[in-house]
């Protein structure tokens, strides 16, 4: 009899630590959070559209890397009539060049931490240093 | 397979046979890649028979006419963003001076022409056509291209610095600490990417500016014109023709590296 | 049979928290290491291998030294070494180990490590010092975990462990070749390019390997019931005097090309480390000590009546192992880059956070070496 509260004693207890992060969330409204990123230089049209850059940009910079610095093959992407070079400070920078209203805020929702500017370059207008 | 208490394989069984199934797909998979993964011939040591054999070919006679000149290292450094740290063990260098009997050490002993005693020459990655550093590199982040550059892959680099010890020629830096620590942010080169503590770096003969078919930023610096660079398997291009004409040296040839950077002494 | 390492006497525990101590203080500079870089060792771009570097090539000769009680007992029956081998397996774990992790340490990117599996590059000598050096690993593991466990259950080992156990006598072979092999390939460093290099690093290894394996069997027996025995001591001292005589011969043969060649290249290295090059002499009283003690050495183990002492024969095979430490250590990773590609000389002294980085890391070592001869212990005082 005592074993048994304490086995659903301890059971329940394990399993409220173990899904804290979740009532916790949802509890105090953070669960409703989504990013929002700003697009500063709305109007052009961006490499690839909304839907697969949400779900590739990631491969889709891989990809630019090995062409552009492993095959050495600097061949622009033609979007809407302009011709954009395949490079993260070069293209994408330029367009969304707040990087803490845009890339900032999907990456901390995440908890994912692209080491991409350790080296590549960002417009600087904003302080905000993220990690 | 050994049966359990109950029916069907045990526990232990099956860890080990999905343990020998991981194991296998991942060494085929390392198999395949060494087969047919097309960048494992980065380190061919064959001649290159490619059209193009990028080459320099340092005019020495014109480039010590200015005294004290540095105009090459700091349009090099400064379009790379390569950072100015003081102290001689953490120092980045792409291109810079030796003296004579340093950057030709095997020149040292006897007698030398009275000008070479007290000239600094130009010294750089001398992007050689056998170059032992990419045979070393272990995970391709150094790699000859079919132009002849060796290049750099700052993104795979896993700074072991075993190319470092194998350059004949010291041409290469490593980033002991973060560059940026070293650099100003106002006068970055935004166009350009600093690299980051722990890769290896050097001169790469301007491959962003070479694949858009300009110059290194060395030679467009030089106002001596000093620096020729070009294509030498293209008989009509100004290297083979300088080197067609005039007598040039080149670093350590003896270890059998092919140095495609002359000096005209 | 993990457990056995859980439940020992007081001095027993002392030892493992003294260990794990010092790792902790290892652990603690490594942080500092992977957020400031590098820079805080004394490497630099002139000697750009150092402290780590030479550990790791002095352990994987060590761990290699296994292979000196295993060829014995298992292709000739040399029954003597039996009670050993599983010391000797158990000592090229946590060398092995130790390896990795000086590797680990001394790397600018470690988190990419990764990236020599992703793309295997068989042009160069790191990516199977790698593969080589992490099969040994594995080899030993089961090797000597399957050994151990069948004694225990009093049965003999598994069949599938013999094939094992004779691949892993060639496999020892080859982890010192081919780490010798980073070094004698390059063309630009002298001291290095000698066709000799692998045969040196073998000398050396059976020198070192066997003679710290010697010390180890008197800690056991001094501190636990369970008695290796004379005679396998003994042996180890015969191999360890014939390995260091070889090494002492070769280390000889390099002197004699590189001098009467007259070829500057070829001895500016030894020049700086024995004698001084331009009034830089800051690794000269480290060799003279390597070779005075290499001397020492030599009288203790070749003399029969010093060598059947136990006493003398400790000495002498500490001897060896410090000698061997400074000498290839020491000596031979940092005098490579001495004089540099430009006859210039950097010299190079390691920092404080870069020795106690490198103490955390032997300290993990000895601490897996303490585990794994608890357990073998254990399992024998049990029979």
């Amino acid at each position: 009899m005592h074993e048994r509260i304490r086995i659903f004693g301890g059971l329940a207890l394990f399993i409220a630590l173990a899904a804290f992060p979740v009532w916790y969330a949802r509890a105090t409204g953070r669960a409703n959070v989504v990013p929002e990123p700003k697009l500063v230089n709305a109007g052009k049209e961006c490499v690839n559209t909304r839907a697969f850059m949400r779900e590739y940009h990631m491969t889709m910079l891989n990809e630019w890397r090995d062409e552009v610095i492993r095959e050495g093959k600097r061949i622009p992407v033609k979007v809407a009539g302009m011709e954009y070079q395949k490079s993260l400070t070069g293209t994408c920078m330029k367009c969304h060049a707040n990087k803490a209203d845009f890339c900032d805020t999907c990456h901390n929702y995440l908890g994912v931490s692209p080491t991409c500017w350790d080296c590549h370059n960002f417009p600087k207008e904003q302080k905000h240093e993220t990690r | 397979m050994k049966l359990d208490n109950r029916n069907g394989f045990s526990r232990r069984e099956f860890l080990k046979k999905a343990g020998l199934l991981g194991l296998s797909i991942s060494g085929a998979g390392a198999a395949l890649e060494v087969v047919f993964g097309d960048d494992v011939l980065a380190a061919s040591t064959a001649e290159s028979s490619a059209r193009i054999r990028l080459a320099m070919v340092v005019d020495m006679s014109k480039c010590a006419r200015k005294e004290d000149c540095t105009d090459c290292m700091t349009a090099c450094h400064r379009a790379h963003n390569v950072p100015s740290i003081s102290s001689k063990r953490h120092e980045i260098k792409w291109i810079w001076k030796e003296p004579f009997v340093n950057a030709f050490p095997e020149q040292r002993d006897g007698r030398l022409r009275d000008d070479l005693v007290s000239t600094d020459f130009i010294v750089l990655c001398n992007h050689c056509d056998n170059p032992p550093c990419v045979r070393v590199c272990p995970t391709k982040a150094t790699w000859k291209r079919p132009d002849g550059i060796v290049m750099m892959d700052m993104h795979r680099c896993i700074g072991c610095r075993y190319c470092m010890a194998a350059c004949p020629y010291g041409s290469r830096s490593f980033n002991w600490m973060d560059p940026r620590r070293a650099l100003d942010e106002k006068t970055i080169n935004q166009e350009y990417p600093t690299r980051t503590k722990g890769v290896v770096e050097k001169c790469d003969f301007c491959a962003e500016r070479i694949d858009h078919g300009r110059l290194p930023v060395c030679v467009e610096a030089c106002k001596e014109k000093a620096l020729v660079f070009g294509n030498l398997s293209d008989a009509k291009s100004e290297v083979s023709l300088q080197l067609a004409g005039r007598f040039a040296i080149r670093r350590k040839p003896e270890l059998g590296t092919r140095p495609e950077v002359y000096y005209i002494v | 049979m993990f457990e056995k390492a859980l439940s020992g006497s007081r001095k027993y525990w002392t030892l493992v928290l003294i260990l794990l101590a010092l790792v902790g203080a290892g652990v603690f500079f490594y942080l500092r290491q992977l957020s400031e870089g590098l820079v805080i060792t004394g490497m630099g771009r002139d000697v750009s291998w150092g402290f780590y570097i030479s550990q790791f090539t002095f352990l994987v000769g060590v761990a290699a030294s296994a292979v000196m009680v295993v060829l014995p007992y298992y292709l000739h029956d040399f029954k003597v070494f039996g009670r050993i081998t599983i010391l000797g397996e158990f000592l090229a774990i946590s060398a092995v180990s130790m390896c990795v992790l000086f590797i680990f340490v001394d790397m600018g990117q470690p988190f990419r490590i990764v990236n020599v599996f992703l793309h295997p590059t068989p042009n160069s000598m790191m990516f199977w010092d790698t593969v080589v050096v992490i099969g040994y690993l594995l080899l030993n593991l089961f090797i000597g975990w399957a050994t151990l466990g069948a004694e225990r259950k009093g049965v003999a080992p598994p069949a599938w462990s013999k094939p094992l156990i004779y691949l892993s006598i060639p496999w020892a072979v080859s982890i010192h070749t081919v780490t010798a092999f980073l070094y004698a390939g390059i063309p630009g460093r002298h001291l290095w390019l000698t066709a000799i290099m692998a045969a040196r690093f073998l000398a050396s290894a059976f020198a070192s390997g066997p003679a710290l394996l010697i010390l180890l069997c008197m800690v056991v027996r001094r501190y636990t019931r369970f008695d290796p025995g004379r005679e396998p001591m003994q042996a180890l001292g015969k191999i360890v005097a014939y390995a260091m005589t070889v090494n002492l011969f070769f280390i000889g043969l390099e002197f004699f090309t590189a001098y009467y060649s007259g070829i500057p290249g070829h001895s500016h290295s030894l020049e700086y480390l024995f004698f001084g090059l331009d009034g830089h002499d800051g690794l000269v009283p480290f060799m003279w000590t390597s070779m005075g003690l290499a001397i020492l050495a030599l009288v203790l183990l070749i003399n029969p009546s010093t060598r059947n002492n136990e006493r003398w024969l400790a000495t002498g095979a500490a001897a060896v192992f410090f000698s061997t430490w400074l000498d290839k250590g020491l000596g031979l990773v940092v005098g490579g880059f001495i004089p540099g590609p430009f006859e210039s000389i950097t010299e190079y002294s390691p920092t404080a956070p870069e020795l106690i980085i490198s103490l955390g890391v032997w300290a993990l070592g000895f601490l897996i070496l303490t585990l794994l001869y608890k357990i073998t212990v254990a399992v024998r005082e049990e029979a």
